[in-house]
């Protein structure tokens, strides 16, 4: 009976951040586009436009809910459920942290452990085709069946490079679980580097680090790789049919598919929750000045205001980054949680980043590109790493 | 709390593999078939082999399905079309099938009267490091016999697709 409801509330939580992230993802992606634009980006609801992702929910909830007459009805509303229902599934096996007590009760910041933890999300995200596949082929669109078409072919090469990339860390950590894969990254050889999958001794895992990216990027149809959705060829690809909610569940969908990779990645290659340097060199110390330094600069620039408006909405940011800072000094037992939000809030920024950046790929420099050089890369690291681990 | 589970599950893959037969259109057969595919996966984990639900998961609901349903929308076939079945055929199906399954049955009966009971998770053998001995000591010559199978195959499937080259 604990044991239930300790998960209710457990998955309560993670439900509940995850939403919320995801909200405020979008608005962070808009935020540093418009920068790396020269922009402002959305700045007009609320301070700093924090409150757009209401905004857009509001909207989207409140447009009209169209469904074409020509579409196939029952697979035409099956296809955004699937998408956002295998897009969600795959957060409930990533740690975020140790073992804590909350209110005498010692649990795991995880979900659930399963000892095939990776095989579930290697499982889900190739069940993810069939949301994108079943919504191009249901709007009885050509563009959406191309989008369909082009989104299925390059999740199926896509998929490969990225289970080889996997499999190559696993060798190291001799477990699927992912807690324990986390775990057998623990540690600092010399003192002070840590034994993340990219680093680690014998074989470091950079290589099969960066297909791993490419291929997440490709699997979560973002730009380079967002052929699916090519607007200036296919209208808006799969979705093109779609509109209020149902679209809604789409572009969810695609956003919360991003942190999978990015926490995934995280997990397998850098370490997950294990701190960077070893606590004798201050790395708790790390989060509270990070969040200190950002307060004051905070109250720096509300003293000498670019906007009107900053002399009273930034002291409140520096207020919260105050009450963080603390927070994070106080209680040592977030620690784990700050490093893996870091690490993954830095490769979701790398995904920002390379939208602002590349443009896109043709489809066949994109066919060509899994087939003929990530695919050998990662079979050759594979291959590398496990003759060196049988051999040592 | 396993006897519900493997009823629910159970009737949804019996369910499912039924709708695989009666639906006319290709796409909805062939999603069926994943609803068969993913309810197996469940009766696997339920029986405590986890590694093989999973790997039915991405093999079987996650790769080759995905492929049918591709090939089924680009050659965008339609749905068939209910014509020229015999009368026989109509009469004597289902209960021919029915009675199938019931001499089936009676001959597994007979056969193996000794055959263990099966519990739910009572096996323990089905994690990947048990399941990757299995495959490369007691079965290693059947497994290296699929892989050139399969090799063979796939230089067969590149021949015939191969362009003709002058």
């Amino acid at each position: 009976m604990e044991y239930f409801v300790i998960s209710i509330i457990k998955s309560a939580v993670v439900a509940i951040a995850l939403l919320t992230t995801l909200a405020y993802l979008q608005w962070v992606e808009r935020k540093v586009i418009a920068h790396i634009q020269i922009r402002m980006g959305p700045s007009r609801v609320g301070p700093h436009g924090l409150l757009q992702p209401v905004a857009d929910i509001v909207k989207l909830l409140t447009k009209e809910d169209l469904v074409p007459p020509h579409v196939n009805k029952f697979f035409y509303l099956l296809a955004p459920f699937l998408a956002i229902t295998t897009s969600l599934i795959s957060i409930s096996v990533i740690p975020f942290g140790t073992e804590v007590e909350v209110a005498g009760y010692r649990t795991w910041m995880q979900l659930t452990d399963l000892n095939v933890g990776l095989l579930l999300v290697l499982a889900i995200s190739s069940l993810g085709v069939y949301g994108i596949a079943l919504a191009g082929w249901a709007s009885n669109n050509k563009y959406a069946l191309l989008g369909a078409l082009r989104s299925s072919a390059q999740m199926i090469s896509y998929e490969l490079p990225l289970s080889l990339a996997l499999a190559a860390p696993l060798l190291l950590a001799n477990t699927l679980s992912l807690r324990e894969i986390v775990e057998a990254q623990g540690g600092y050889s010399l003192g002070f580097i840590p034994r993340w999958a990219i680093f680690q001794a014998p074989v470091p895992q950079i290589l099969s680090f960066l297909v791993f990216l490419a291929a997440g990027f490709a699997e979560t149809n973002r730009v380079p790789f967002d052929l699916p959705e090519a607007e200036n060829e296919l209208v808006a690809g799969f979705h093109t049919e779609y509109s209020s909610l149902k679209f809604a569940s789409f572009f969810m969908a695609e956003y919360c598919n991003m942190i999978t990779v990015a926490a995934m990645t995280t997990t397998v290659f850098l370490g997950g929750w294990q701190p960077p340097f070893p606590e004798r060199l201050g790395s708790n110390l790390i989060a509270p000045m990070l969040f200190f330094g950002a307060g004051v600069l905070c109250f720096y620039h509300a003293s000498n205001p670019a906007r009107r408006k900053d002399r009273y909405t930034l002291p409140v940011f520096g207020v919260v980054f105050f009450g963080l800072s603390l927070l994070f000094l106080l209680v040592p037992p977030l620690m784990p949680l700050f490093w893996f939000a870091a690490k993954t809030g830095g490769l979701l920024f790398v995904f920002i980043w390379v939208r602002g950046t590349l443009p896109r790929f043709r489809y066949d420099q994109l066919m060509r590109f899994a087939w003929k050089i990530l695919f050998p890369v990662a079979v050759v690291n594979l291959m590398v790493t496990g003759l060196v681990v049988a051999l040592l | 709390m396993d006897v519900i589970l493997f009823v629910v599950f159970a009737a949804i893959a019996v369910v499912c593999a039924i709708n695989v037969v009666v639906q006319t259109h290709p796409i909805s057969s062939a999603l069926s078939l994943v609803g068969v595919m993913g309810a197996l996966a469940m009766l696997y984990l339920l029986l405590g082999a986890e590694f093989i639900a999973m790997a039915q998961l991405i093999v079987y609901a996650g790769a080759i399905m995905v492929l049918f349903v591709f090939v089924i929308m680009l050659l965008n076939a339609g749905a068939e079309s209910r014509r020229g079945r015999s009368i026989t055929a109509q009469i004597f199906g289902i209960p021919g099938f029915f009675s199938l399954l019931v001499v089936l049955s009676f001959a597994v009966l007979k056969l193996f009267p000794e055959a263990p009971v099966v519990r739910f998770g009572g096996f323990t053998g089905g994690g990947a490091r048990d399941v990757g001995r299995a495959l490369f000591t007691r079965y290693l010559l059947p497994f290296e016999v699929t892989s050139l199978l399969i090799l063979i195959a796939i230089l067969g499937a590149i021949v015939l697709a191969r362009k003709e080259v002058d």
